[in-house]
């Protein structure tokens, strides 16, 4: 996971409540093996007009050419609700978001995007109608350290865990700290394998 | 202070951490499909790990199996899924239901039907109707692809414990009202998100005369009311329900010795509470974009009081003050890992007797597993639905998330038995109406939605008329 410490850049706006991750990521793209290129399909259903991905909506923000390049992207309410697919994050990712900023955020979601250091910041609606309504060419920086978000017309401050917050800044990788905890791992099998031994193994073993 | 369900079964599981940060959590059964593993697999092969627990893994393919011919996978990427899945199986040595056998089916189905799916556990799987499970007393929740990888690797995840959101259920349901509806209820009475950050427990004596089936479906829609664990007490009938299964434990008395002791202390305290009185309700129907954007039969659609409302009335072409009845019906779906059970299947077919699919509508059942369609078959209920004009498929998740082939054509409307009516869940353009399989079926019949607890006394008393 790539550390996030400082991010600049500039901000694009969907202001909808409740996009969901069958937007973010539309089902039909989830039969790929990768974790690579989903960017080329976040919000397919609204971003392209056709099913190849090759007739972009013009009437879609991301589309817009001023927002080319942006790598903050600001959500209404209940952002990234429904399915688990982390593929969502991957899209986001991918295609250079490095920042949400929502009201809020379903948990599932949440805990994909700090495995892969998207940082998912939570502000109050009046704060995000001021972001979305800067000019799209303000830059923006984003530092996790301060906890601010600072434009040239203010700072906001956010909140978020502090443990979240240490394994952003640093990169952690979960999987390395965990295999420490092999000696309670195994008193847990230990204590309990046989009580949930299924009745199909018990009968091949025997 | 006493203990709530969901206290007790997490305490069990803790390894390490303190309350209030994220702890790790013992991990007892880790299900899989084909579309959320193959990354996770693949990362335990460039770092050189193994998988700690293959026997407490069990996978099976759901996602991209087509449901009109099995053997016929046409899509490209969709083949090379499945068989990414086959071969991560055998190489960790993974149980895999084998493709077209009697094991094979929805995840959520299989789980249970296996009786892999027990009180007190933690159960997890890289899909978010993974709350399914809760309703045998289970802390089980979806993940995404990351901690699919850690728990591969590990058999444990680190998670923040969650709040917990006691839900109080009673009254007598009426004839022809199921749990779907009570589950659609909570989620328009109180917001789509309202359960964001809460383990949520269904209790009461509405929940208590409610079979294991429609335990499932009220957990499985948990998450569409934003609580990614929802669980409901182990009682007589969850332990009834799971003898003599497969994957039951082989001491099965002294399980339900402990299993006994996994309910919500007298004095133990909810963060959060809530009551309803289902005596009343009505069947329900959505007629937008989220859950929450549903009402009781017959109930005028709202007037668009915000932009998202305005917005889902433009996207399903239907407006205010239209009702349930108004809605062009041109498809009709029973399927998916909320109601493709065969109690799903029985109650639909008491709607049928004697009569056809309307002839502008389009009528598919997907049963939830291979388990589910054979004993549909054995108990005749498969030729009521094909007698009717229904088509009869092979299992799998099929139009819910239309990644296989079954998809809404774009701009029909479809009452659908499944869980999200998000936009372009069931196909680009797709328009869904969730409702239950009672209200599926007798929409197909009847070439739009109808109260059911108005036919269900035609049915009555058509009955009473033959018996007399």
């Amino acid at each position: 996971m790539k550390p996030f410490t400082v991010h600049k850049g500039r901000l694009v706006a969907l202001m909808n409540d409740g996009i969901n991750t069958d937007q973010l990521m539309p089902s039909r793209y989830l039969s790929h093996i990768e974790k690579k290129g989903f960017g080329k399909f976040l919000f397919a259903n609204w971003r392209y007009l056709d099913d190849e991905e090759s007739v972009p909506n013009p009437d879609f923000p991301l589309n817009y050419p001023e927002h080319q390049g942006a790598s903050i992207l600001v959500a209404g309410d209940n952002f990234a609700g429904g399915s688990s697919r982390e593929h969502a994050v991957w899209g986001l990712m991918d295609y250079g978001f490095r920042v949400v900023i929502a009201g809020n955020y379903n948990d599932i979601f949440y805990n994909n995007s700090l495995q892969n250091g998207l940082l998912a910041i939570t502000l109050p609606k009046e704060e995000r109608v001021a972001l979305s309504e800067l000019p799209p060419e303000t830059e923006i920086t984003v530092n996790l350290e301060t906890q601010t978000i600072e434009t040239p017309e203010a700072t906001y401050h956010f909140d978020i865990n502090q443990e979240n917050r240490h394994k952003l800044l640093h990169g952690i990788d979960d999987i390395t700290q965990t295999l420490e905890y092999d000696g309670v791992i195994s008193a847990y099998e230990h204590k309990w394998n046989d009580f949930y031994q299924p009745q199909d193994r018990a009968e091949r073993q025997a | 202070m006493g203990k709530t369900l969901y206290d007790k079964v997490w305490q069990t599981h803790v390894l390490a951490g303190e309350e209030g940060e994220s702890q790790l959590i013992y991990i007892d059964l880790h299900m899989i499909h084909e579309v959320t593993s193959p990354q996770g697999f693949e990362s335990l092969r460039t770092e050189g790990r193994h998988l700690r627990a293959p026997e407490k893994t069990i996978a099976t393919v759901d996602h991209n199996n087509p449901t009109v011919d099995i053997w016929n996978v046409e899509d490209a990427l969709s083949r090379q899924q499945i068989a990414t899945l086959e071969r991560n199986c055998k190489d960790f040595n993974v149980e895999l239901m084998d493709y077209g056998g009697a094991d094979q089916g929805i995840v959520h189905m299989v789980g249970p039907e296996l009786g892999a799916t027990q009180p007190g556990k933690t159960i997890v799987c890289g899909d978010s109707h993974t709350a399914t499970h809760g309703a045998f007393g289970a802390i089980a929740f979806g993940i995404g692809s990351s901690e699919v990888e850690h728990v591969f690797a590990t058999q444990c995840l680190w998670q923040k414990k969650l709040k917990t959101l006691g839900v109080k259920v009673t009254g007598e349901l009426q004839k022809g009202v199921y749990s779907k509806d009570i589950i659609l209820h909570l989620i328009h009475t109180y917001g789509a998100d309202f359960g964001a950050g809460y383990a949520m427990e269904f209790f009461g004596d509405t929940i208590d005369n409610l079979s294991m089936e429609a335990r499932m479906t009220m957990c499985n829609m948990g998450i569409e009311f934003g609580s990614k664990v929802t669980m409901i007490a182990p009682d007589e009938k969850t332990y009834e329900y799971l003898k003599g299964r497969r994957k039951a434990p082989v001491a099965f008395d002294e399980a339900v010795e402990y299993w006994q002791t996994l309910y919500t202390d007298e004095d133990a305290e909810y963060d959060a509470y809530i009551e309803i009185d289902v005596s009343d309700l009505a069947p329900y129907v959505t007629w937008g974009t989220t859950p929450a954007m549903g009402l009781e039969f017959g109930e005028a659609f709202p007037e668009a009081s915000d932009h998202n409302i305005e917005r889902a009335y433009e996207y399903m072409e239907l407006e205010a003050g239209q009702t349930a009845e108004d809605i062009p019906l041109e498809y009709v779906f029973v399927g998916s890992c909320t109601n493709a059970r065969l109690e799903d299947l029985v109650e639909g077919a008491k709607y049928l007797k004697g009569r056809k699919v309307a002839d502008h509508i389009t009528a598919v059942v997907v049963p939830g597993s291979r388990r589910v369609k054979l004993e549909a078959e054995a108990m005749g209920l498969a030729d009521q639905y094909i007698e009717a004009g229904f088509e009869w498929r092979e299992p799998g998740c099929s139009a819910c998330i239309s990644m296989n082939g079954d998809t809404i054509p774009p701009f029909m409307h479809c009452a659908s038995t499944t869980n999200r009516n998000f936009e372009g869940r069931q196909g680009p353009n797709s328009r869904t109406h969730l409702c239950s399989p009672a209200m599926a079926v007798l929409a197909a019949v009847k070439g739009k939605f109808y109260d059911t607890r108005l036919d269900d006394q035609e049915v009555k008393s058509h009955e009473a008329i033959y018996s007399a």
